[in-house]
């Protein structure tokens, strides 16, 4: 076991996180606009992301992959790096799991919130922003913190379907060398088991706590 | 720019795709019904068994729910490779989907057993039911019946996950689809009409939970609470 090993597996995991990172904004930036149209009034219109959420959630992120790993090139004659073919499979990925997470958070605030609100004669951006949003993001921060475990997990999947070199598809290269793949795919294991138990443990936390505080 | 797509290629394969469909299927199938039991099972003994078997069941969940199936898969079908066990891919597949959604079922499980009433098992106990009736009747049925959706949401993921096993050369319907585009060299068509295959699926399957969901629910059924 020389420390090259274990440093080529630690880069993955760097790359595991920057992807992790970046379509977690991406997909968050996407996933609240997701959720506006989704509670939008307009029947067709909320029918809209519906259709976005239920199709999104309904085709493995494997598939999603090799559509933006092909797909920008074809369509658009864009070409697309490794890191930004993940990228944007994931933020897809991410942006209906969130958008239809963060649609129950906006409508778990009382109906009564927005009637007061518009009372106060606040304009539509400010109800919104000022009323319901501080309120629906207390409830969101558990169930998105533990969207991001899966964000993270679903990042190797960039390893087969693009070749992007996270943390599996490091751990699979080195296998491929020596042939340990208990040592290999163990460390991988751990590394991912690092970064995410500390996040479900916080999500698992921050969600008795919520309970707490509405008992 | 100016790609024309070309489908009929893609649709000179065409038998590859439903076998590989119908092998996601029957994965999905023999998953369902093990990983059931064994989420039954395991869920359980959680909430009642010894504490040093709790710790082990907790452990086991809590590895498999923060690791990768990916990483899951490799270490399971090359590990057991490399220690000199010579399984069929598809036997080796299918254990790893198991020990995987075991794990989920287990906690989701969990979860329902603890959500019955301390309450109903005294009143239970006090109309002089069996241990065993009590367990059947009084805790699994009513568990199951309030996680039952996300029991079923577990298992479209498990559908869809399995596309991972192609990885370890396991020819599902990802497997299959990678097959054609080698032969057709046209990627991007090939995974359009997967990705719509996919869909199909997850609605058919969903289709069949609710189905089966009306059917081992009676009082759902009578109440007309939607699943």
């Amino acid at each position: 076991m020389r420390t090259a090993y274990i440093w080529f597996l630690l880069q993955g995991a760097w790359h595991t996180i920057l992807l992790s990172v970046l379509s977690l904004v991406l997909g968050g930036v996407l996933g609240f606009l997701v959720s506006l149209v989704r509670i939008s009034k307009v029947r067709a219109v909320s029918a809209l992301a519906l259709v976005y959420i239920e199709a999104v959630q309904g085709i493995p992120p494997l598939v999603l992959m090799a559509l933006a790993f092909y797909g920008p090139a074809i369509l658009g004659g864009v070409h697309v790096s490794a890191l930004g073919a993940a990228t944007l499979a994931l933020a897809i990925f991410s942006s209906a799991y969130l958008g239809e997470i963060w649609r129950g958070c906006l409508q778990a605030v009382p109906k009564a919130q927005w009637e007061a609100a518009e009372c106060l004669g606040l304009t539509a951006t400010q109800r919104l922003f000022r009323v319901i949003l501080p309120q629906a993001l207390r409830l969101s921060l558990p169930p998105t913190v533990g969207f991001v475990v899966q964000l993270v997990k679903s990042t190797s999947i960039a390893s087969v379907a693009i070749g992007y070199g996270e943390l599996t598809y490091n751990a699979k290269i080195l296998n491929n060398s020596t042939f340990e793949p208990f040592m290999f795919f163990g460390l991988a294991g751990v590394l991912y088991f690092v970064m995410c138990y500390p996040l479900s443990r916080a999500s698992r936390r921050l969600e008795a706590r919520l309970n707490l505080a509405n008992r | 720019m100016g790609y024309t797509f070309n489908f009929a290629s893609v649709w000179k394969y065409w038998p590859l795709v439903t076998e590989g469909a119908w092998t996601t299927l029957k994965l999905t199938a023999i998953t369902t019904v093990v990983g059931v039991l064994l989420g039954v099972v395991l869920g359980s003994l959680l909430t009642s068994g010894p504490k040093w078997l709790r710790s082990i069941i907790s452990g086991y969940v809590e590895i498999i729910r923060n690791t990768p199936l990916l990483v899951q898969a490799y270490f399971v079908v090359f590990g057991l490779a490399w220690a000199g066990a010579r399984l069929p891919v598809q036997v080796a597949g299918t254990l790893v989907l198991i020990i995987n959604v075991g794990a989920y079922t287990t906690e989701i499980m969990r979860a329902g057993i603890e959500s019955v009433h301390r309450s109903q098992i005294e009143a239970a106990e006090a109309l002089g039911l069996s241990r065993v009736q009590t367990y059947i009747h009084v805790i699994i049925r009513p568990a199951m019946e309030r996680v039952y959706p996300a029991l079923t949401s577990q298992y479209v993921l498990l559908m869809l996950g399995s596309s991972l096993l192609s990885a370890v050369g396991l020819d599902e319907l990802y497997g299959m689809a990678l097959r054609v585009a080698g032969f057709s060299f046209r990627n991007f068509e090939v995974f359009v009409v997967i990705a719509v295959v996919y869909l199909v699926l997850s609605v058919l399957l969903r289709i069949a939970f609710v189905q089966f969901g009306r059917l081992i629910f009676p009082r759902r059924r009578k109440l007309g609470t939607p699943l």
